[in-house]
């Protein structure tokens, strides 16, 4: 039993209506990371809207079947991991496991692991990940599986900006488009911001459009925090599978998004709101679904 | 000395930092690697005030790795920071041949090791990392146990030639060595004295490794608690020594029961001195999310683990 319902998903979920969704994850996140004062908010928010797009709008995937082989539904991995309360809340509120869960994040016990995992058995949750830099060779994997078993659904992967200065990404980055992996659709999190300072400061990515594009990806640039053009980009996305190349959507996006004193730094990546900073985060989000 | 008074509560990482600042302003040689974790790995002071001897290598620490072990080709003393997952697992291969089969005089400095970091999760909490350098021909391993201890480590290591694993941790945890107490590379410490059991502990688990000798002072048992702070390469004297004396051992370590502190002193008996051991260390499981005290707990690393692990191995003498 949930203490709150949980959204159906569906193709025709309207703008605004995956904007109300989007608001309750936000506040879902926001309250996860407070509830155990420890876990990453700030890229969680700024993802909020994908996550939001891809599960109530995008995936061809059914809650109620979930297993772990996932044949004929469309799979997603998360490669940066920290963001888990995003996810977490996303998978909730579309059914996979009760809302009321939410309230163990990252406390003894629970399921819902500081970074996702298998190990407790999570529905939705298909890859260990919180070491960066792994998911898109896994997201490989599954897309080859998928060609193997002529299953005609789609892999979706999300990195973060930062996480692509592991070599491990541009090794699979090589290898997707030198095997024409084209059942993938990758997005990165382009907020500009990680753990010690802004991109460009830590260590710059360069021209990343045109990197993708020189390792032989389909490239394309999106607002994440612009449902309209999320849903528009996902639809392009759609479109060039199956063309012999993997596809990549740099997402600009802004870390703490909807949350004022959340934005505009890195500083929130990795610390937890206090009691007073919750309040004033939750006030500037609509409770739409019913807090769990 | 029977009785170690609390001086302070402090993290070991931050042990590290105030080590790593001193060497700067003693040793120009000393330079400083981090991979995005600047201030989670207190290295932030070093940096500002040694900018040109700091490298931020982004998140990518195969790289810095490579880049630590090309640093030393020209005398750098090169401090690598990172946690303690991806200062071992991550980048065994770059570890292995470009340091130490090289032979590089690369200190590799790892933070959050073990169950004590908390909320971050198994993916975070490595328990196997001692066991991964401890098999490196030449790799000194270390694991002090205090913030004092660590800091000590951190000086003493850049004077050590040759690659050194350091490892230490992220909560804040009771200060109790004394700065006085000298800190030797390879030389473990009596902290206290006893007859019928040596217990042998590395890391955090040195304070529960106290406080289950004062809780078994009580029930008349007299503990022996020794400081493996370098668990390679092993004091074998001092564990020799001390389970002569006692004829049994016990060993605590926050890492897997396998390849840590407690095999290295369990082959030490084997080959020199069989007598039986117990074990307090994970049962061969990854870790959680959760408050070190819970995970201490749950994972069997707390007091009464260790009361209960003397009591067994005394009845085996
Ligand atoms: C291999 C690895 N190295 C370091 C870390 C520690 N870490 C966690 S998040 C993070 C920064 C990630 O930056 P980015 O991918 O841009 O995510 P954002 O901060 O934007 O959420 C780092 C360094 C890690 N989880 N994995
Ligand atoms: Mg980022």
């Amino acid at each position: 039993m949930t203490s709150s319902p949980s959204v159906a998903t569906s193709p025709e979920t309207t703008v605004s209506e995956l904007q109300r969704i989007a608001s309750q994850i936000r506040r879902d996140i926001v309250r996860q990371v407070h509830g155990c004062q420890s876990g990453h908010p700030g890229g969680s928010l700024g993802c909020a809207d994908y996550f939001t797009a891809l599960y109530f709008h995008v995936l061809r995937h059914d809650p109620a079947k979930w297993d772990m082989d996932g044949k004929e539904q469309d799979l997603f991995f998360l490669s940066n991991g920290h963001i888990s309360p995003a996810w977490y809340s996303t998978l909730a509120r579309s059914g996979y496991f009760p809302v009321k869960e939410l309230a163990t994040f990252r406390k003894l016990n629970s399921r819902l692991q500081g970074h996702p995992t298998t190990h407790e058995g999570l529905p939705g949750v298909r890859m260990a990940s919180g070491s960066l830099g792994q998911g898109l060779s896994v997201g490989i994997g599954a897309a080859l599986a998928k060609k193997l078993n002529g299953d005609g659904k789609l892999v979706y992967t999300l990195h973060g900006d930062g996480e692509l200065q592991e070599g491990q990404i541009w090794e699979a980055a090589m290898y997707a488009a030198g095997n024409k992996v084209d059942n993938l659709i990758s997005t990165v999190d382009y907020n500009g911001r990680q753990i010690d300072g802004d991109v460009d400061d830590v260590l710059p990515l360069g021209d990343l459009k045109a990197k993708w594009l020189a390792f032989g990806w389909d490239v394309l640039e999106t607002n994440g925090n612009d449902m309209d053009a999320l849903l528009k980009t996902f639809a392009t996305a759609k479109s060039r599978t199956g063309k012999g190349k993997p596809v990549m959507i740099l997402m600009r996006t802004e870390m703490g998004q909807g949350v004022d004193f959340m934005m505009n730094s890195h500083a929130w990546h990795g610390i937890a709101p206090n009691d007073e900073q919750l309040a004033s985060a939750l006030s500037q989000l609509e409770e739409t679904l019913g807090d769990y | 000395m029977s009785s170690y008074p609390i001086l302070d509560q402090k993290d070991t990482r931050s042990g590290f930092g105030a080590g790593l600042l001193e060497l700067g302003r003693s040793n120009p040689n000393v330079v400083g690697l981090c991979a995005d974790l600047t201030g989670s790995l207190k290295m932030d002071a070093f940096q500002k005030e040694f900018p040109e001897r700091f490298f931020q290598i982004g998140i990518a620490e195969a790289n810095m790795m490579g880049i630590a072990a090309g640093l030393t080709i020209g005398g750098k003393i090169p401090f690598t920071g990172t946690f303690a997952n991806f200062s071992t697992g991550r980048v065994y291969d770059q570890i292995r041949q470009s340091i130490a089969y090289a032979g590089k005089n690369v200190k590799i400095c790892a933070s959050h090791a073990g169950l004590t970091l908390g909320e971050d999760g198994a993916t975070h909490q490595i328990l196997e990392d001692i066991g991964l350098m401890r098999m490196l021909p030449g790799m000194t391993v270390i694991v002090p146990c205090d913030y004092n201890q660590t800091r000590q480590a951190t000086i003493a290591i850049a004077a050590h030639e040759g690659p050194v694993y350091l490892r230490f941790g992220r909560p804040k945890w009771p200060v109790f060595i004394p700065n006085e107490l000298p800190f030797q590379i390879g030389k473990a410490q009596r902290l206290i004295e006893g007859s019928d059991v040596s217990i042998f502990a590395c890391g955090h688990l040195v304070w529960r490794a106290l406080q289950a000798a004062e809780e078994l002072k009580k029930n008349g048992v007299s503990a022996e608690v020794i400081n493996v702070h370098t668990i390679k390469p092993l004091d074998l004297d001092a564990v020799l020594a001390s389970v002569g004396k006692t004829g049994c051992a016990v060993t605590c370590e926050e890492h897997n029961r396998y390849g840590g502190l407690g095999d290295a002193i369990a082959q030490a008996l084997a080959t020199h001195k069989p007598a039986p051991q117990e074990y307090v260390a994970v049962n061969d499981s990854f870790g959680e999310s959760g408050t070190p005290d819970q995970l201490l707990q749950k994972y069997g690393l707390d007091v009464p683990d260790i009361v209960k692990a003397v009591g067994r191995v005394m009845k085996r003498k």
